[in-house]
């Protein structure tokens, strides 16, 4: 027994195909994913640090229509999340033209999430809100939130550029199985992104009676 | 069941083939050219700041020529010693020690060392060249806008950095250059930590398995690690400090601030916020520039004391503890911003823990020596000098990872002793080693072994003539980062430490001409290398010096031994190659 496990650690390993059976592709995918989440979670961690350290953060956030917005933002993006996976089956099935049409949705998703978003950011500038004020005191309430969720939407928006570039490419037989579902761990990435974002920015700040 | 690999021919044009190449031998010396421009600039800047330190009064027009503007009048300003120490602190951090020994030598040999082809992502490492070049230029911009370069040192502490030219010259245009340039650095630092760690993961060559890999492999690999956890939360943080600067937020500026008799606008944020992410960032950073001296040294003993390392196994694990510790004791940094002392025991303890690993690799070092027939070759003695300096370093570290003592020598000359040595110097011999190791493998000729041995006692002496009188400095109080030593009666006795370190630094400075001089000279004059000048066992060994372009030719190497077969009983020669048929022995 001791002998055989002797064997096996030392087993030399054939070459040529990946040792830890991942593409390198996808390795890299996986890697840029642990870099991005680690800038986010520099954000989010500063976000709460002067959110502690402020003496009254504001709460102003309606139930409606606030938060009922951005209930149904995180609905588009958790749909297109389910979408994108289904295309991700399809593709492994070697169904192109289905691959195609779950991305076109997913990147619907994707652009519903961003025109709603515009819309609440076009409404808080309207109420008065920027990076350095707000109607409801502590500057800093502005500032964290366009930052964070700037940078989630940049990452929604780079996010559909990418999948119509796939999806133009899978149309024309171009990319792989493994192209596409790389594309797809991007996309659940910013989905999950988005799971931290909507709590801590929102859901933390709604009004209290 | 060897697997035919894809050759590709080497790109024809002048253009695709040395300048925009996706070549990794390419790519690794035009990483080491940047970083050889990077350093000859910092000298220079600290050639400045000597000066000015040791003869305070004195006017420098013939110095002044390079910078009129700021210079005017002949004199180095206090405003303009600061611009000085933020570049030169900014430029070896990142351009030097960052650039070349991981982004020079790692993208040089990493593939080479583990019989792959390539990177894995060869676009993106060439995308990585250049967005560092960009890095570097976009920082150097900082010197000739208005205002000049920034004054917050290379830690660009908030609030100094975050308010704006209203706080001093340089805080202007000249930190939105600063911060733009670190930002691309992260970007061009991803790109690279990407490439390193799949490449070490996938295209490893048959037999090349995880407990073959030379220690230097280990240690890019680790290094990899640590830059693709740690650049990000400084990309984070610089973005803060970016919006603090032209967006009017106030993440870093505390409410109420008062700058030149102006109560500035910005409200309610925190300047220890940009101490906790950029030291999250800036002690993994430490180890970023170190620990590829570590795995070069590691390699460099083992070649030249013929002996197999002591302890590979300890010595991985050690890199990885090391690795992983570093990003527990970012507080070592912090411990006068007014902590708990809780946390300042907590994060005190986590950094003297890191002493353990550290011994570890010293004595695994100490023990390959042992009772070995060393060759003092050039890069022996560099590598040598490395584990001193190592040990220097490493002792003042401990001094001031405690609380107590640490107290008191915050922020004096006795830091700078501690970071110079452990981290300038001892990465730089780190990169000395690897530049006269590899330099046969890198251009097919020797460089020269006289001139070598010259550079090495010069360069050794004078690190030591330069930096233990710092430690005096700091225990005796002098402030880091000052100027104005004139100004103060405290002060006056110290002066003439002062004065040589000067001449110590210029003596050292002026010896790095031999090098430069040996190193070019030698890529057209010197004696042709064979393929294996040093006998030695890893893979870069077994193919022509300079490498073809796809290293290995159309049949990847088979590997049967482990990197450190020195003098094994019963072989033919001291050394068997990691690609000698096997033998009955174990690896
Ligand atoms: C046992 C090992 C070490 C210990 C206990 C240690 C401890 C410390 C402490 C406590 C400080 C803060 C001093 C202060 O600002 O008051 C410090 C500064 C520093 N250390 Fe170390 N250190 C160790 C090894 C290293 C290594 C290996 C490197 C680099 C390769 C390094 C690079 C630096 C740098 C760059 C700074 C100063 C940064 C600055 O303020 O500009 N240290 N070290
Ligand atoms: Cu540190």
């Amino acid at each position: 027994m001791a002998e055989h496990i002797e064997r096996l650690r030392f087993a030399e390993w054939e070459g040529g195909i990946s040792p830890f059976a991942v593409g390198s592709k996808k390795l890299g995918m996986w890697l840029f994913i642990v870099s991005d989440s680690l800038t986010f979670s520099g954000l989010l961690v500063g976000y709460s640090y002067v959110r502690i350290a402020s003496e009254r953060w504001p709460m102003p956030f309606e139930l409606w229509p606030t938060i009922v917005m951005a209930t149904l933002m995180t609905f588009c993006l958790l749909s297109s999340s389910l979408t994108m996976a289904l295309a991700v089956r399809a593709s492994s099935l070697g169904d192109r033209s289905r691959t195609v049409r779950f991305i076109l949705l997913t990147m619907l998703g994707g652009i519903l999430f961003i025109l709603l978003h515009a819309k609440e950011w076009a409404g808080l500038i309207a109420e008065g809100v920027r990076m350095w004020e707000n109607p409801w005191g502590v500057p800093l309430f502005g500032a964290s939130f366009f930052t964070l969720t700037g940078l989630h939407m940049l990452h929604v928006a780079s996010g559909v550029i990418y999948l119509g570039v796939i999806a133009l490419g899978v149309s024309r037989g171009r990319f792989t199985h493994e192209d596409v579902e790389i594309s797809g761990l991007y996309w659940h990435f910013v989905d999950l992104v988005w799971m931290f974002i909507f709590p801590l920015v929102y859901l933390l700040s709604v009004k209290m009676p | 069941m060897t697997q035919a690999v894809a050759t590709h021919e080497a790109p024809k044009s002048f253009i695709r083939r040395y300048i925009f190449s996706t070549d990794h031998k390419v790519i690794g010396l035009q990483y080491l050219f940047l970083a050889m421009a990077a350093v000859t600039i910092g000298i220079v800047l600290s050639i400045y700041m000597r000066l000015r330190l040791a003869w305070p009064t004195e006017r420098w027009p013939l110095l002044a020529k390079l910078f009129p503007q700021a210079m005017a009048g002949g004199t180095i300003s206090p405003e303009f010693y600061l611009s000085l120490v933020t570049m030169h602190g900014t430029i070896m951090v990142f351009f030097v020690l960052t650039t070349a020994p991981l982004g020079g030598f790692g993208n040089y040999f990493l593939p080479i060392q583990v019989g792959a082809h390539d990177m894995a992502f060869p676009v993106l490492n060439m995308l990585s060249f250049w967005v560092t070049l960009a890095g570097f230029l976009v920082l150097l911009a900082a010197f000739f806008v208005s205002g000049g370069a920034p004054i917050s040192g290379w830690t660009a502490y908030a609030p100094l950095s975050a308010v704006g030219e209203i706080a001093g010259p340089g805080l202007g245009m000249g930190q939105n250059l600063w911060i733009v340039s670190i930002a691309l650095f992260c970007i061009a630092s991803l790109l690279g930590a990407l490439n390193f760690i799949t490449t070490t993961l996938n295209l490893r060559t048959k037999g090349m398995s995880m407990t073959r890999l030379p220690l230097t492999v280990w240690a890019w690999f680790t290094t990899a690690v640590l830059a693709l956890l740690a650049f990000p939360v400084l990309l984070a943080g610089g973005i803060l400090l970016l919006l603090d600067r032209v967006a009017g937020t106030s993440f870093f500026v505390p409410a109420g601030l008062i700058v030149s008799d102006k109560i500035l606008p910005h409200k309610g944020g925190s300047p220890l916020l940009w101490q906790h992410l950029f030291w999250f960032f800036g002690h993994p950073e430490v180890y970023i520039a170190i620990l590829p001296g570590m795995g070069i040294t590691s390699h460099v003993l083992s070649t030249f004391a013929r002996k197999p390392i002591f302890g590979y196994r300890a010595m991985v694990a050690a890199i990885f503890a090391i690795g992983l510790l570093g990003f527990l004791v970012w507080g070592h940094h912090m411990f006068v911003s007014g902590m708990s002392p809780y946390s300042a025991i907590a994060f005190s303890l986590l950094t003297l823990s890191i002493g353990v690993p550290s011994a570890i690799k010293t004595f695994n070092w100490l023990a390959t020596l042992y009772k070995a027939q060393i060759r003092f070759t050039v890069p022996m003695l560099f590598a040598l000098g490395f584990v001193s300096i190592f040990v220097t370093g490493g002792l003042s570290g401990i001094i001031l990872g405690q609380t107590s003592l640490d107290i008191p020598m915050h922020d004096t000359y006795f830091v700078v002793a501690h970071f110079h040595l452990i981290m300038g110097v001892a990465a730089i011999f780190g990169i000395f080693a690897g530049t006269y190791y590899w330099f046969p493998k890198m251009f097919g000729r020797m460089m020269n072994d006289a001139l070598g041995k010259l550079h090495f006692w010069l360069t050794f002496i004078g690190i030591y003539a330069i930096f233990i009188p710092m430690h005096i400095l700091g225990i005796a109080g002098h402030p880091r980062r000052y100027a104005e030593t004139a100004g103060f009666d405290f002060l006056a006795p110290l002066q003439p430490i002062h004065v040589f370190i000067t001449i110590a630094a210029l003596v050292t400075a002026a010896a790095q001409v031999l090098f430069f001089f040996n190193f070019f000279w030698s890529i057209w004059k010197g004696r042709r290398a064979e393929i294996n000048p040093w006998r030695a066992t890893t893979l870069e060994w077994t193919i022509p010096s300079p490498p073809p372009h796809d290293n290995f030719g159309p049949q990847a190497p088979v590997v049967h031994h482990g990197p450190y077969e020195y003098s094994v009983p019963g072989a033919a020669e001291d050394y068997i190659l990691q690609t000698a048929p096997p033998t009955a022995m174990k690896s």
